[in-house]
């Protein structure tokens, strides 16, 4: 898929790499024992470490670690076994200690790979340059007071794994497809919640342009703290106009943060340049490296679960399904669970469809997730198994499965209630069809005749007069045996 | 004062165990004597309602035979670096004058453990930055000490200032020091006590305010070698909420005390590092340095002569890396959530005007020497390059250990001087460290006994540096130092 921006001079390239902040999924904060539930009152999830008091040290809590490095395996990438929390100092006010702990020249993941799922079953892969912890800071809230700033520190010291992608993306939904896959494979790891809404997964964007064809990078700019998909995707076509009008201009793009509004489609500088941070990074004294074992890395591997690519391997090796479909149903944890339940013992193209097409359609109607379907991933197995011993036709399968979503019964008892069951005995079929013929004679001529389209309407008269109970394979076999044979 | 003056721990649990003395009263007659030396400015804050509640409590638990150690009633002084729960800790700044902690520094927790009570809270360089006691914000701290016929007030050297005039003063029978670079051998140098700096992790960092995390650690400081022993290996032991912390079992150092106590050095093999031999050094130092060597030699130990060849690049690097830290561990000072706020206009006002306000010039001039040796373009060239010599250092000492059990040097280049001196020249201060801080960077146990009286009849100390977590060593040496030199002299004698 190619995305190009039309300039006055020619072709322009978009060139993009995310830094995706994700919330470690962890009841304490990275390096102090204090909670990270979400929605406490203010300073309530706050300890003498998180509000760095005289003396306070800071502890490396080790679900943190095991997380980070949980997410490194699922982005197939290197775990470094030697790893370094640095110092990374400036003052503000919702940053207690002076300095936010973060890691810099020597991160805990190192290098790694996210496989994008695009449209038409294709997929690319983009580059992971690194995987590193820090530290939250905490909320300044301008809006309370009309003259002070008031300070939140629940979500100081919460830990962060800083996700950075190589510039490897070139189109607005790439950066979509990244996010979204990135996003599942948290969840399918339990390492992050991957709610953008919540702020648990936030999203910095590195954009620039280049003529079509140059292979140099040009300067790039930093959008920050982008916190939904579309919004990054909107933000990358701005971000990307704005640079090809300048450079086209005659401006020079300078290497800057910017915001982005959504409400007026721009982007605009965050900081002026005389605020340009020094942030004097050095190894935090109060903490050791970071050193894993081989066996504490392979012990963590051991319980990985299967990942989304794996997945939908899978489905389309063992399954035979379509890449398209294997990679819908593998987007998130919760729709591949559902999907492997229902089409236990079944036809699984078949439940794919019916997942893909008739459900997602009503879920879809509905408003809700899959995990509030009306329909159990057992029931929609079982209407599958219906069709496929002929106990119903597909037709009617339509008329159970709207049953099933308005009243959640199981599809056999709709079926046994509402007497839908597929008409088998060929005794009572041939009767149907005998009297379909002889109710219509002419119709009958004109196939005899040789118009063997005409053969279709007779099976529609059949099955309406069967109230679609005939099983439409008996019907078509009698009516040519009868008017062709 | 009277007849309880100089007190050592050793003799008060002595006297504590026999009920001839309670701890109350011991608690009492040094509260009396704080009161009445109260020029020494020792203390910035007294907690006498503390300590009585606290010998109370030791005297009800002796009373049920109930005794938590050799520590337990004994009085002393804590640095006013540990924070300690409910008793005012400024740090010697005025941006903390009013900072009450409700929390207990892990060493100041462990001595409360102890039994021990807690008189008050000792005067220091501001932020533990100084080697004379004269940046407090509190007012220096007088050395109990006097030159021989002379009138002039001596500093007592620092950053432990008041925790060494308070013992050498005789208004605490031991004290509680941090040491950075020298902050607790030089001072107590400067006043004939014990003065000893653990391994580098011995003692919790926990609660303690920091100056230069890789460096700072406690230790105690007494009139004797036994004493800085008891009350040592009540200060030490890992503490999980200290990342740096030694997960090892604190040695028997009482014991190794009483293997030296007789005079007893046989077998101990005594380095004597060339590089400690200084132009202009004063020849009291010099000739104390080769009594030391004598009295070693004589009580069978055996001298070898090595070399610490990076020696000489140690003051430079302790004044890049110490600096360099502190600037970072002091950002927390802000005046957002506690301690000073001198309000302004914008938040970036606010910080400059509680910041200058609040912290001294000596504080001041390291933020900025460390700030400027961590920013971009200089970092490689001073604090990469003063992290490479450190290593340089302590590989120094590694292979000098792998031939000696204990190096012997003097511990300050100079005794106490004079309220006034070297003030103005910031460097000349810094020099007071120069035997000090290899150690401290090195992370290795040291330790100063006082060995003499100069020509003026002033304390001179010298220092036993052993290998990393080789306390037992140290403490070996240093007991049959402190024997051979048979220091008696106190403060006050000569005048």
């Amino acid at each position: 898929m190619s995305y190009l921006i039309e300039g006055r001079t020619g072709q322009w390239e978009v060139v993009v790499g995310l830094e995706v902040h994700a919330q470690v999924i962890s009841n304490a904060k990275l390096f102090s024992g204090a909670s990270t539930e979400f929605g406490k009152g203010p300073n309530e999830n706050v300890s003498l470490v998180d509000a760095a008091m005289p003396g306070m040290l800071p502890v490396i809590n080790e679900m943190a670690i095991e997380q980070a490095v949980r997410t490194g395996l699922g982005l197939r990438a290197v775990i470094n076994r030697h790893s370094v929390f640095e110092r990374k100092n400036y003052f503000y006010a919702d940053l207690p200690q002076g300095y936010q702990i973060s890691q810099f020249l020597h991160p805990i993941v190192g290098e790694g790979i996210v496989t994008l799922d695009l449209d038409g079953g294709e997929s690319r892969d983009i580059g992971i340059e690194r995987l590193h912890l820090e530290q939250d800071a905490g909320k300044s809230i301008h809006d309370r007071d009309p003259r002070r700033t008031m300070i939140d520190l629940n979500r100081s010291g919460v830990a962060l794994m800083e996700i950075v992608s190589k510039p490897d993306i070139r189109t607005p939904e790439e950066a979509g497809a990244y996010l979204r896959k990135l996003r599942a494979i948290v969840r399918y790891l339990g390492t992050c919640d991957g709610n953008m809404e919540e702020g648990s997964m936030r999203a910095d964007v590195n954009v620039s342009v280049r003529p079509l064809g140059e292979t140099e990078l040009r300067t790039r700019v930093e959008v920050k703290n982008v916190n939904s998909i579309r919004f990054v995707m909107q933000a990358i076509e701005i971000e990307a106009e704005r640079q090809v009008e300048a450079w086209e201009d005659g401006e020079e793009i300078i290497q800057e943060t910017r915001l982005f509004d959504p409400n007026r489609g721009e982007t605009r500088p965050m900081r002026s340049k005389e605020f340009a941070h020094d942030y004097r990074y050095f190894p935090d004294p109060d903490l050791l490296p970071v050193r894993l074992e081989e066996d504490y890395i392979a012990a963590i591997k051991k319980t990985l679960p299967e990942l989304p690519d794996d997945k939908k391997a899978r489905l389309i090796k063992d399954l035979g399904l379509s890449p398209y479909d294997a990679s819908v149903l593998v987007a998130d944890r919760e729709t591949a669970a559902y999907f492997e339940t229902a089409a236990k013992g079944r036809d699984a193209k078949q439940v794919a469809n019916w997942l893909t097409t008739n459900l997602f359609g009503a879920l879809n109607k509905r408003g809700v997730g899959i995990d509030e379907s009306p329909v159990t991933a057992e029931d929609l197995g079982a209407l599958v198994g219906l069709i496929e011993d002929g106990t119903i036709s597909s037709k009617i399968a339509k008329d159970v499965f709207e049953d099933m979503l308005e009243t959640g019964k199981a599809p056999g008892a709709i079926v046994e209630e509402k007497g839908l069951k597929q008409i088998t005995d060929s005794g009572a079929i041939e009767a149907i069809v005998d009297q379909v013929i002889a109710d219509n004679p002419g119709q009958a001529d004109e196939v005899r005749g040789g118009n063997e389209k005409a053969i279709g309407w007779f099976v529609g008269q059949v099955m309406k007069a069967s109230q679609g109970k005939a099983n439409p394979g008996q019907v078509n076999q009698l009516l040519k045996a009868k008017l062709l044979g | 004062m009277s007849t309880q003056k100089h007190w050592t721990i050793a003799a008060a649990a002595d006297a504590l165990a026999k009920g001839e003395v309670s701890s109350r009263e011991l608690t009492d007659q040094h509260i009396k004597a704080i009161e009445d030396n109260r020029i020494l400015n020792a203390f910035i804050t007294e907690s006498f309602d503390v300590a009585r509640e606290r010998a109370d409590a030791s005297d009800a638990r002796r009373a049920k035979g109930d005794v938590a150690g050799p520590m337990d009633g004994v009085p002393i002084a804590m640095k006013d670096l540990f924070c300690t729960e409910g008793v005012r800790t400024t740090a010697a700044s005025h941006i903390l004058e009013n900072f009450v902690p409700r929390y207990e520094s892990t060493v100041s927790g462990k001595l409360r453990d102890a039994g021990s009570v807690m008189l008050g809270k000792a005067n220091l360089d501001e932020f533990a930055m100084g080697s004379a006691n004269i940046t407090s914000y509190f007012g220096s701290v007088k050395n109990p000490w006097t030159p021989k016929g002379a009138n002039a007030d001596l500093v007592p050297g620092g950053s432990s200032g008041g925790s060494v005039a308070a013992v050498s003063g005789g208004v605490a029978i031991a004290a509680t020091g941090t040491d950075t670079g020298g902050s607790i051998r030089q001072p107590a140098s400067f006043t004939g006590l014990v003065g000893m700096k653990p391994t580098y992790g011995r003692c919790s960092r926990w609660g303690v305010v920091a100056f230069a995390s890789s460096l700072d650690q406690a230790g105690p400081i007494a009139h004797t070698v036994e004493d800085a022993a008891i009350m040592f290996e009540a200060m030490a032991g890992y503490d999980p909420k200290d990342s740096t912390s030694l997960d090892m079992p604190v040695p028997d150092c009482r014991a190794a005390v009483a293997a030296g106590a007789g005079g007893d050095a046989k077998g101990l093999r005594v380095g004597i590092p060339k590089e400690y031999t200084l132009d202009g050094m004063p020849a009291d130092i010099q000739k104390l340095w080769d009594q030391g060597v004598t009295w070693l030699k004589d009580m069978g130990a055996e001298i070898k002569d090595v070399s610490l060849p990076h020696t000489k690049y140690a003051l430079p690097t302790y004044y890049i890396v110490a600096p360099a830290e502190a600037s970072s561990n002091l950002a927390r000072y802000d005046g957002v959530r506690y301690g000073l706020r001198v309000p302004g206009g914008s938040l970036d006002e606010m910080y400059e005007l509680t910041r200058a306000e609040g912290f001294g010039d000596e504080v001041q001039r390291r933020i900025m020497i460390g700030t400027y040796v961590l920013s971009a373009g200089y970092y490689d060239a001073y604090y990469v390059k003063a992290q490479q010599v450190r290593t340089l250092i302590a590989n120094d000492f590694k292979s000098v250990f792998n031939d000696v059990d204990v190096v012997l040097t003097p511990t300050a280049p100079s005794a106490a001087f004079a309220k006034g001196e070297k003030m103005d020249d910031p460097i000349a201060m810094y020099l007071n460290d120069v035997f000090t801080v290899p150690a401290s960077l090195a992370g290795l146990p040291a330790m100063s006994v006082p060995g003499g009286l100069d020509a003026n009849g002033l304390p001179l100390g010298l220092q036993l540096i052993s290998g990393v977590c080789q306390e037992e060593t140290l403490f070996r040496a240093a007991a049959a130092l402190e024997h051979a030199a048979g220091f008696t002299a106190k403060a006050g004698d000569a005048s």
